[in-house]
């Protein structure tokens, strides 16, 4: 049985539209405008204990209102959604209990206590027994590295520190599920690094199911066995990444340094991306012409210093699948 | 209870950090209580005509109202309001709590808070060198003591009900600024109201807000006798029910209109 089953979820906002100037005011007073917008429209999925998914979008696409629903903070028109078995909106208390959320752009924490303070106030809202929350909360400084920050007010740290300190709060009560909500947004390359470090190893050794939202496509590159992308409320594509290159191209690059700079360079089965100085990047299909042949024809033709084939990066192949569901 | 203990206990001992805020609060409200004392003498020297309360009276009501106004004019916390305006809220929905309870908690923190840190030595400065006069007997004492936390918590239910309105609007300050008038216009902070009309006494003694100061202030004094104190319980709890009856109906629609923006 899957852990999270949505079938069929929907959900429409109804913002109020202002017209522009004064007398849109005015008339905003008597008359309100309403615009619908279909946040969700039939989305479905299920997940399996242990899953660490990308749920990734545009802006407004859909992924912040999944979240929510699944966390049981937004209640949909229709469609079934379960979370280990019960309906969050319905017995919010219960399923809270088992989940954690971090939401990148917003802070847990209580911004003028000492870190151990906000930790210590969850403990006491979680009702955790105290032998049990020793254990978990030395876990979490150990491995998030928290031992010097427990005593700083939350507002003096830094974005990165913060994070660590948010990653941690969430996980006090040991939830089976963890919703994370953009947790690299601002970050250094270290900090992102460490906290992806730590999501990899959370969903490896302790089980815990990971639905991670973002825009960070090296994120979802590093941690995400699966991937559901979403666009306009609908799920547009749901399975691996190498499935996601599969469906959207399979289009590959081929970069190749030259040892002259300048060099015109054309091939008849590929077309040039783009060139800068002495490299040339060269998109071609491996259906068409596989990489040795289109290397041995440029070898032939050009002086090639080095060269390396890569597949386009994650963005692009987003934005096409976009493109073609227009 | 753990949850909310813990919460209510987190906030109070931050509030209790802001000792130079509440210096400037006693200085600002001693400093207005000498305008309004001055202004009710000038006032009683003028008329010859007997007045429902002493002048006495009228000056231990003041004063009174000075010590005990953070009571009345609290609004709701700006950390509050900005966590239904920015979404943060999100993160209260998610925990095992009551959020009508949280709410209530915090905003009964804020004012027991800012209430405990000020009523004390401003009492005191008022009782030794400015007219406030004690109570005249220990039963009188009593029942002001327990009406005054009755008022603590009517206060605070009408802070939450401004705080579930919040839900409704986009910027919550309009909502919060004309939710403070109502309770200080009447409450009696502003004129004692045994002193307004005889018009007006009907509507003002039934009126929510007398529970905040009005009442509380007349056990003290004498005005009403400390037997009475029953009755005033009993009407503040009427209110008090209706608020939280109200705000948790509104903050229960306020949570299913939610739309929680951003990421």
């Amino acid at each position: 049985m899957p852990q999270i089953r949505v079938e069929d979820l929907r959900k429409t906002f109804d913002i109020a539209v202002r017209q522009p100037g004064l007398w849109g005011a005015v008339r905003g007073l008597l008359h309100r405008q309403v615009r619908h917008v279909q946040a969700l429209d039939g989305v479905s999925f299920n997940l399996a204990t242990g899953e660490l998914v990308g749920y990734i979008g545009p802006n407004g696409a859909g992924k912040s209102t999944t979240v929510k629903v699944l966390a049981g903070i937004l209640v949909p028109d229709s469609g079934v959604c379960e979370v280990l078995g019960r309906v969050p909106w319905n017995q919010r208390a219960a399923h809270v209990a088992q989940i954690g959320v971090v939401f990148g752009q917003r802070s847990q924490l209580w911004w003028d206590l000492p870190v151990v303070e906000s930790f210590e106030l969850l403990r006491d809202i979680y009702r955790l027994a105290p032998a049990p929350y020793r254990q978990t909360c030395d876990e979490l400084i150990g491995r998030l590295d928290l031992a010097a920050l427990l005593d700083v007010p939350v507002r003096q740290l830094s974005l990165g520190q913060r994070m660590r300190c948010e990653l941690a709060a969430s996980l006090l009560h040991r939830p089976a599920i963890l919703f994370l909500d953009e947790p690299t947004i601002g970050l250094d390359a270290v900090s992102k690094l460490a906290v992806r470090d730590f999501v990899r190893q959370l969903n490896r050794e302790h089980g815990v199911t990971v639905i991670l939202t973002t825009h960070d496509m090296d994120d979802i590159e590093a941690l995400c066995s699966r991937i559901m992308v979403i666009g306009s409320g609908r799920i547009l594509s749901d399975g691996s990444l190498a499935a996601l290159r599969a469906k959207v191209s399979g289009e590959r690059r081929l970069i190749v340094d030259l040892e002259i700079p300048d060099l015109a360079v054309s091939d008849p089965e590929a077309a040039v991306v783009q060139v800068d100085g002495r490299r040339v990047e060269l998109r071609f299909d491996p259906a068409r012409t596989p990489a040795a042949a289109l290397i041995g024809r440029l070898a032939a033709r050009y002086p090639i210093h080095d060269l390396f084939v890569e597949h386009p990066p994650i963005e692009e192949l987003i934005a096409r699948l976009y493109e073609q569901q227009r | 209870m753990r949850p909310y203990r813990a919460i209510a206990s987190a906030r109070f001992r931050l509030l209790l950090q802001y000792r130079a805020a509440a210096w400037a609060g006693i200085a600002t409200q001693l400093f207005w209580g000498l305008i309004r004392t001055m202004v009710f003498e000038a006032f009683y020297r003028s008329s010859r005509a007997p007045q429902p309360m002493s002048l006495s009276e009228t000056i231990t009501y003041i004063w009174l109202g000075q010590a005990l106004l953070a009571i009345v004019m609290l609004g709701v916390e700006s950390e509050v309001r900005d966590t239904v305006r920015s979404g943060a809220v999100a993160y209260d929905l998610c925990r095992p709590v009551d959020l009508y309870s949280v709410l209530l908690i915090r905003n009964l923190a804020y004012r027991g808070a800012t209430t405990a840190l000020r009523a004390g030595p401003q009492l005191v400065l008022a009782a030794c060198f400015l007219g406030l006069r004690l109570p005249p007997s220990p039963a009188a004492l009593l029942a002001f003591g327990l009406a005054t936390v009755m008022a603590l918590l009517l206060a605070s239910a009408w802070a939450n009900l401004l705080t579930a309105l919040l839900f409704f609007t986009v910027a919550g300050d309009g909502v919060v600024r004309l939710g403070t008038v109502l309770p200080w216009l009447l409450s009696g902070i502003v004129i004692p109201l045994p002193l307004l009309p005889d018009w007006w006494q009907a509507v003002a003694g039934w009126q929510p807000f007398a529970g905040l100061a009005d009442l509380p202030f007349r056990l003290w004094i004498g005005h009403l006798p400390p037997a009475a104190v029953g009755q005033v319980l009993v009407f503040q709890a009427a209110w008090l029910l209706g608020f939280v009856l109200l705000g948790r109906l509104l903050l229960a629609r306020g949570l299913r209109r939610l739309v929680v923006l951003g990421g």
